[in-house]
C-alpha cells in the first residue's frame, strides 16, 4: 500500500524570551489510507504540535507533511480536526454547528435539500439527531464531542485529526464514544491520527500506536502495530492475550524507557499554550 | 410561624403556598422598600441643606420648589402648544381668504416660532445625542472590529486613540464650530449649525470607548473558534458574521453603555456652548435669566437629565439581551 499521508523530518522551534524552543525534532511517520493511528507519549512531548502541522494551523521549522502527494501549507477541511474542548460555537445549535462546515464545504455540490439530508445523517451517525436542534449550553460533555466529531465526519475529510477527542469526558463516557467511533471507522474507513494519554484507549481503537519520546526535541520513539482483529469487543478483549501483550508494551514504553522525570516548571513555562492542557 | 400553623390548618391551605408567599411578599418588601427609604432620607437632607443655602438668586430650591416647577414647565408647554395651534389656525384662515381672493395664489405655510419648551428641549436633547451616538457607533464598531482582527493596526491607532479618549467635550466644540461653519454652508440649511456643532462633538467623544470595547473583544476571542474558522476556510465576511460578531456582543455593548453615558453627559455641556436648542440651552437660559425661579427650574432640568440618562443606559442593556444569544447574561 502506497504512503497517503507523509510526515517527514518535521522540525518545530517555538520562540520564547530565552531563544528558540525545540519541541520536535525530526518526526516521520507515514500513514496509509484508512489506516488509524494513535498518538502516545507524556505531557508536553509535542503530540498536539504534531497534529497542528498536519492540519497546517502551525507551519513547521523543518520538514513538511504531504497529504495525497499535495504539500500541506495552510489548515482546510480536508484535514478535519476533532479539538479537545469540542469547539462548538455557543451561539449555534449542533444541527447549525455542522450546517456551517457543510455549507461552506459543499456549497457548490449540493443543493438544500441534499445538504440537510446530509447534515441529519451525520448527526445520526453519532446518535444526536434526537438533539439537534439544541445549543451546546442545553447538552452533556459528551453529546458536544459527539456533534464536534459529525462536524469534522460531514467535511468528509482526507485525514481526521483527533487531539483527545475523549480527555475530557468522564470514563463511562469515554468508553461508550470509544465504542461509537468504532462503529463509525467499520462504516467509513476514514484515516485518522488521534492523540490520547489513554493506554486502553490506544490499544482498543488503533492500528499502529506512535509512541514519542519525551520533549524537548521529542520525537517518535516506537511504533506499535495492532493486528487485533475487528471488530472489536472491549470486554472480550479484556481476557486476550495479544491485547494485553501489545497493552504492556505501551505502558513499558511509557513508564520504562521513556520514564517522565517530574520538573513541571519547565514543561509549563516553555511549551506553547496548547501543550501545558495535557493532563496525564 | 405557630400562627400560621393554626390559620392554616383551620382553613386548610397548603401551608406552603403560603409560606412562599411570604417570603415573596418578603423579597417584594425589601426590593421596594430599601430604595423607598433611601429616597426619602436624601429628599430630607436635600431640604434641610437647601433651607441653609441663600445665594443671590434666593434660597436653594428644596424638594417641593422643584416638584411645583415641573408642574409649571409642564403648563408652559400645553399654552405653548395652544398658542401653536391658534397661530396654524388662524394661518390656515388668512390662506383661505386669500385664495378666494385669488385663485392663482400660492399657499405659504409658515412654521410657528414661538420658544422651545422644556418638553420640546427634552425631544431635542434625545434626537441630538442618538444621532451623534449612532454616528460614533458606525465609525467605532466596524474600526474597532478591524483594529480587534489586525494586531498591526491596533498597534498603529492605540496611540492616537488613547490621546484622544480622555479629552473634554469643551476643548473640542471651538475647533468643531469653526470647522463647521467653514464648509457647512447651504443658503437653506437642513438642520441648523448648533445642532450639527452639538452632534460631531458628541461622536468625538463617544467614539473612543467603543472602539476599543470592539477591539478587546475581537481581539480575545476563543482561539479554538478561530481554529474552527481556519479549517473550515471561512472567508474573511463569513469569519467576522459568523464567529467574529457573535463571539464579541457582550464586550460592544459595553461599550455602547459606556460611550452612550459620555455622549449624554457631553451633550448637555456642549449644548450649553453651542446653543443647540436642548436641556443644555435649558440650564444654561435659565441661569442666564437668573429669576427666583431660576434655580428651581435648572433643579428639575438636572432630575430630568438623571432620569434619561439612567433610561438610556436600560434601554441599551435591554437592547443587548434582546440581541445577544446568551440570554443569561
Amino acid at each position: 500500500m502506497s504512503t497517503f499521508l507523509d510526515i517527514s523530518n518535521i522540525d518545530m522551534d517555538f520562540p520564547t524570551p530565552n531563544g528558540p524552543f525545540k519541541a520536535l525534532k525530526e518526526v516521520n511517520l507515514k500513514i496509509n489510507k484508512g489506516e488509524f493511528v494513535s498518538l502516545i507519549g507524556h505531557s508536553g512531548c509535542g503530540k498536539s504540535t504534531v497534529l497542528n502541522i498536519v492540519a497546517g494551523l502551525y507551519q513547521a521549522t523543518k520538514g513538511g507533511v504531504i497529504l495525497n502527494s499535495t504539500e500541506v501549507a495552510e489548515p482546510g477541511p480536508e484535514r478535519a480536526v476533532v479539538f479537545q474542548n469540542h469547539s462548538l460555537l455557543p451561539w449555534l445549535t449542533a444541527y447549525q454547528n455542522v450546517e456551517l462546515a457543510v455549507k461552506q464545504v459543499f456549497q457548490k455540490k449540493m443543493n438544500k435539500a441534499e445538504m440537510k439530508q446530509w447534515i441529519e445523517h451525520n448527526l445520526k451517525l453519532v446518535h444526536m439527531d434526537h438533539a439537534m436542534h439544541k445549543r451546546p449550553s442545553e447538552i452533556s460533555g459528551g453529546m458536544k464531542q459527539r456533534v464536534g466529531i459529525a462536524r469534522a465526519l460531514a467535511m468528509q475529510p482526507d485525514v481526521l485529526l483527533m487531539d483527545e477527542p475523549f480527555g475530557a469526558l468522564d470514563a463511562l463516557t469515554r468508553a461508550h464514544m470509544q465504542d461509537s467511533l468504532m462503529e463509525i471507522q467499520n462504516e467509513l474507513n476514514n484515516t485518522v491520527i488521534m492523540i490520547t494519554h489513554d493506554v486502553d484507549e490506544a490499544v482498543l481503537l488503533s492500528d499502529k500506536i506512535v509512541m514519542m519520546t519525551n520533549g524537548p526535541a521529542a520525537t517518535v520513539g516506537e511504533i506499535l502495530e495492532v493486528n487485533l482483529p475487528r471488530p472489536r469487543a472491549r470486554l472480550a478483549l479484556a481476557e486476550d492475550k495479544e491485547y494485553n501483550r501489545l497493552r504492556a508494551e505501551v505502558l513499558k514504553f511509557l513508564y520504562e524507557k521513556q520514564r517522565k522525570v517530574e520538573n513541571i516548571n519547565i514543561s509549563k513555562s516553555s511549551i506553547s499554550d496548547n501543550e501545558t492542557a495535557d493532563v496525564g | 410561624m405557630t400562627t400560621i400553623t393554626r390559620l392554616t390548618d383551620r382553613l386548610m391551605i397548603d401551608k406552603s403556598k403560603v409560606t412562599s408567599f411570604l417570603s415573596w411578599m418578603g423579597q417584594a418588601s425589601k426590593a421596594l422598600l430599601l430604595p423607598v427609604i433611601g429616597i426619602t432620607v436624601f429628599l430630607v437632607i436635600w431640604s434641610i441643606a437647601a433651607n441653609s443655602i441663600n445665594t443671590s438668586l434666593g434660597k436653594f430650591p428644596g424638594p417641593v420648589a422643584v416638584a411645583g416647577q415641573f408642574g409649571a414647565l409642564y403648563q408652559e408647554h400645553n399654552a405653548e402648544r395652544v398658542k401653536a395651534e391658534a397661530f396654524y389656525e388662524r394661518q390656515d384662515k388668512r390662506n383661505a381668504a386669500r385664495l378666494e381672493v385669488d385663485p392663482s395664489y400660492v399657499v405659504k405655510i409658515r412654521a410657528y416660532t414661538g420658544k422651545e419648551t422644556f418638553v420640546d428641549q427634552i425631544f431635542t436633547s434625545l434626537v441630538t445625542v442618538m444621532s451623534g451616538f449612532l454616528l460614533a457607533a458606525v465609525i467605532a464598531i466596524p474600526m474597532g472590529i478591524w483594529m480587534g482582527l489586525s494586531p498591526t493596526l491596533n498597534a498603529a491607532l492605540n496611540p492616537i486613540v488613547q490621546v484622544f479618549k480622555p479629552v473634554s467635550p469643551l476643548a473640542w466644540l471651538p475647533l468643531v464650530t469653526m470647522v463647521v461653519s467653514a464648509l457647512y454652508v447651504s443658503p437653506d440649511p437642513m438642520v441648523s449649525k448648533s445642532f450639527i456643532n452639538s452632534l460631531l462633538t458628541v461622536t468625538l467623544c463617544s467614539l473612543w470607548p467603543m472602539m476599543i470595547n470592539t477591539s478587546l473583544g475581537v481581539a480575545n476571542i476563543d482561539s479554538d473558534l478561530v481554529n474552527v474558522s481556519r479549517v473550515l476556510r471561512l472567508s474573511p465576511l463569513t469569519h467576522v458574521q459568523k464567529i467574529v460578531l457573535p463571539a464579541s456582543i457582550p464586550l460592544i455593548f459595553t461599550g455602547m453603555r459606556l460611550s452612550l453615558g459620555v455622549a449624554w453627559m457631553v451633550l448637555i455641556a456642549a449644548e450649553m456652548l453651542a446653543q443647540n436648542p436642548g436641556l443644555g440651552k435649558f440650564v444654561w437660559d435659565e441661569f442666564q435669566n437668573g429669576s427666583s425661579e431660576s434655580l428651581a427650574r435648572i433643579m428639575a432640568a438636572v432630575v430630568v437629565i438623571g432620569l434619561i440618562g439612567f433610561l438610556l443606559d436600560r434601554g441599551v442593556l435591554a437592547l443587548q439581551r434582546w440581541f445577544s444569544w446568551d440570554k443569561t447574561k
